[in-house]
This record gives structure tokens, C-alpha cells and sequence, in this order.
């Protein structure tokens, strides 16, 4: 009984934690009463501009510097690969896919894109001029051993 | 068979006995405007949405999603925009080959989506051989490349549309396949206009 009671009594503190920082997010992020519909924000515009950005780590996937609506990528056909593909980037000039993409996961080296890779936006994705919601606290590994 | 063919050569070829000249004339130049106006409203007809999408239901919803059917300014492509020529003759030509697809139609050999899939490569290929063979005229009826304005476009549309393009090495739909559909199993056809 005093197990349980210990119990009842973690488990209220936790959700009550929970709760304050759950609304105290929700504070910042809504900017209105909790019981007012606020406007919908406005559609971010997506950058278009064909130019590379910076990797913050070595190993980020690129980000996409151009818009991709309507890209059909299903079991039919991968329309990044119509530039993306080793066969094609001599004509396009867009920058192939990483060698990585051709291997699987034994690293044995493939003809076309591995199917584990064949998505491209689970890791690549476009960028908008959206004001951010939070401040980025990230610190470049350049910064952070120059600071050592 | 033939008396009965020779009776009505001699009604045809002779004069009239009891209609004036004046109403004949007027009386076929009437009949006509009917029949002609006539026949053109029913062609037109097969021209509309409405027409194409009693069947062509499961294209219409796709269609929906592409940037021909919404767009920022709301000038938007039906099928027969693209699907049918403009210039009279050519659409007459175009709509007795049509008379193929409606012979597919009463035989059922596309009745249902997944015979329509199985299906879809080739009827996608038959479309992009004709605006192929006539330099995507469907396209430049609307997208004339004399009126691009190079500066308004992206990088990437630049590089092709001021090259490729322009010396007429490429047409519309060597790159712009599945603009306003879904495409069928592509591997092994060339999507960026290379061949």
C-alpha cells in the first residue's frame, strides 16, 4: 500500500511537470488566449534560389534550394532522380546523389539508387523564409573548439 | 433496287415543280446554319469537362492537385486544352482518331482502374509521341516562347528554356512529362530530355 501510494505520488508530480511545461510552450508559440481561434500564419514562401547552404555538421543531409511542388517520388517513378541520377547530371548539372545512395546496407555497391535511399525527402527538405519559433541554439563544431 | 435508286436520281436531278427558287435557297441556307451550328455545339460538347470526366473521372481528381488546375492567377487548362488541338481541321482529324477510343470504350477494354493502369504507360506514350510530332503545339497554344520572360523564371528554367528550348533541340514535353497527371511506371523512359 505505501508502494502504491509513492507511486500515485511520483506519477502526479511527473504529469503536474508535464503540464506547466506543456503550457508555458504553448504560451510562447500561441501569443493569444487559449480560448480565441488566432489567425491562421501565413504561408511560408520556399527558397528557389539554386544555391548550396552550409552543412551545420558534415554528415547533414543537403537541403533542397529549390521548390519541389508536385514531385511525384512513389512506386512509379522518383522525379528528383530525373537530375539527381548518375546517368543524367552531365545534361542537368545538378549535383548527383552521394555515393552512399548507391551502396546498401552491407555496403555493396548497386547500379541505381538503393530502395533504402530511394525517398529523398525522409532526410533532404526545402527551406522557407519562415520566422523562426524558437531561437536556434546550435553551435557550428568550429565555434565549439574554438571555445575550448 | 435499282429502279427504286433511279426514281430518286430523277426527283433529285430534275427542276423543281413546286417550291420557288427563292425558297429553296433560302430554305437550304437556313437548314444550313441548323445543321452546322448543330454539328459544331455536339463537337463542342465532347470538348467540355463535363464531357471528358463522365468517364475520365479518376484523371480529373488527379489533375486536381497540379498547378494547371490551381494556380496563383486562376487561368487554369481543361483537358481539351491540351488533349485536343485548336485549329479546326486538326481537331476534326483528332476526333476521328477518337472514334478509336470510343469503339475501347463500348468494347470495355479499359473499364475498370486497374485495367487503366495496366494500360497507362502506353496511353501516356501515344500522348507524348503526337505533341512530340507537332512541337508540343498543345502546350505553346497558352505557354508561347516568344513572350518567356527569362528573368522572371528560375535559374534552373533558364539554363534549359535559353538553351534547349530555344534552338528547338528539345520540345515542352521532353522534360515536362506528368505535368498534369500522374505518371505510370517509368524506368527506362527518359525524363529529362536527354534522348
Amino acid at each position: 500500500m505505501n508502494a502504491w501510494k509513492i507511486f500515485s505520488l511520483v506519477a502526479a508530480a511527473v504529469l503536474a511537470g508535464a503540464a506547466a511545461f506543456a503550457s508555458d510552450n504553448i504560451a510562447t508559440l500561441r501569443d493569444g488566449a487559449i480560448a480565441q481561434e488566432k489567425d491562421a500564419p501565413r504561408f511560408a514562401k520556399v527558397e528557389n534560389n539554386d544555391i548550396k547552404r552550409k552543412r551545420a555538421y558534415p554528415m547533414q543531409p543537403p537541403t533542397i534550394p529549390h521548390k519541389i511542388d508536385g514531385y511525384q517520388v512513389d512506386l512509379n517513378v522518383n522525379r528528383c532522380m530525373a537530375c539527381h541520377s548518375r546517368r543524367v547530371t552531365e545534361a542537368t548539372q545538378a549535383p548527383m546523389i552521394s555515393v552512399t545512395h548507391y551502396m546498401d546496407r552491407d555496403g555493396n555497391f548497386l547500379a541505381d539508387v538503393s530502395p533504402r535511399r530511394y525517398f529523398c525527402q525522409q532526410c533532404h527538405v526545402t527551406q522557407t523564409d519562415a520566422r523562426p519559433l524558437l531561437a536556434n541554439e546550435f553551435v557550428d563544431i568550429d565555434e565549439l573548439l574554438q571555445g575550448q | 433496287m435499282k429502279a427504286f435508286l433511279l426514281k430518286y436520281w430523277r426527283i433529285i436531278s430534275g427542276p423543281s415543280k413546286h417550291y420557288s427558287l427563292g425558297f429553296l435557297t433560302m430554305g437550304g441556307f437556313v437548314m444550313g446554319i441548323i445543321f452546322w451550328g448543330g454539328f459544331n455545339t455536339a463537337m463542342e460538347f465532347t470538348n467540355t469537362e463535363v464531357f471528358c470526366t463522365s468517364c475520365h473521372e479518376n484523371l480529373y481528381a488527379e489533375l486536381q492537385d497540379t498547378v494547371h488546375f490551381t494556380n496563383r492567377s486562376g487561368v487554369r487548362a481543361i483537358c481539351s486544352s491540351c488533349h485536343v488541338p485548336h485549329d479546326w481541321t486538326d481537331k476534326i482529324a483528332r476526333k476521328m482518331q477518337a472514334s478509336k477510343e470510343v469503339f475501347a470504350w463500348v468494347s470495355g477494354s479499359i473499364s475498370t482502374p486497374e485495367k487503366f493502369e495496366a494500360r497507362r504507360l502506353h496511353l501516356a506514350q501515344n500522348e507524348w509521341h503526337r505533341l512530340k510530332a507537332n512541337d508540343s503545339l498543345e502546350c505553346r497554344n497558352c505557354h508561347q516562347f516568344d513572350y518567356m520572360d527569362f528573368t522572371a523564371q528560375s535559374q534552373r528554367a533558364v539554363n534549359r528554356h535559353s538553351t534547349a528550348l530555344a534552338s528547338g533541340d528539345r520540345t515542352c514535353i521532353d522534360c515536362h512529362k506528368g505535368i498534369a497527371h500522374r505518371l505510370p511506371d517509368m524506368s527506362g523512359v527518359d525524363m529529362a530530355g536527354l534522348d
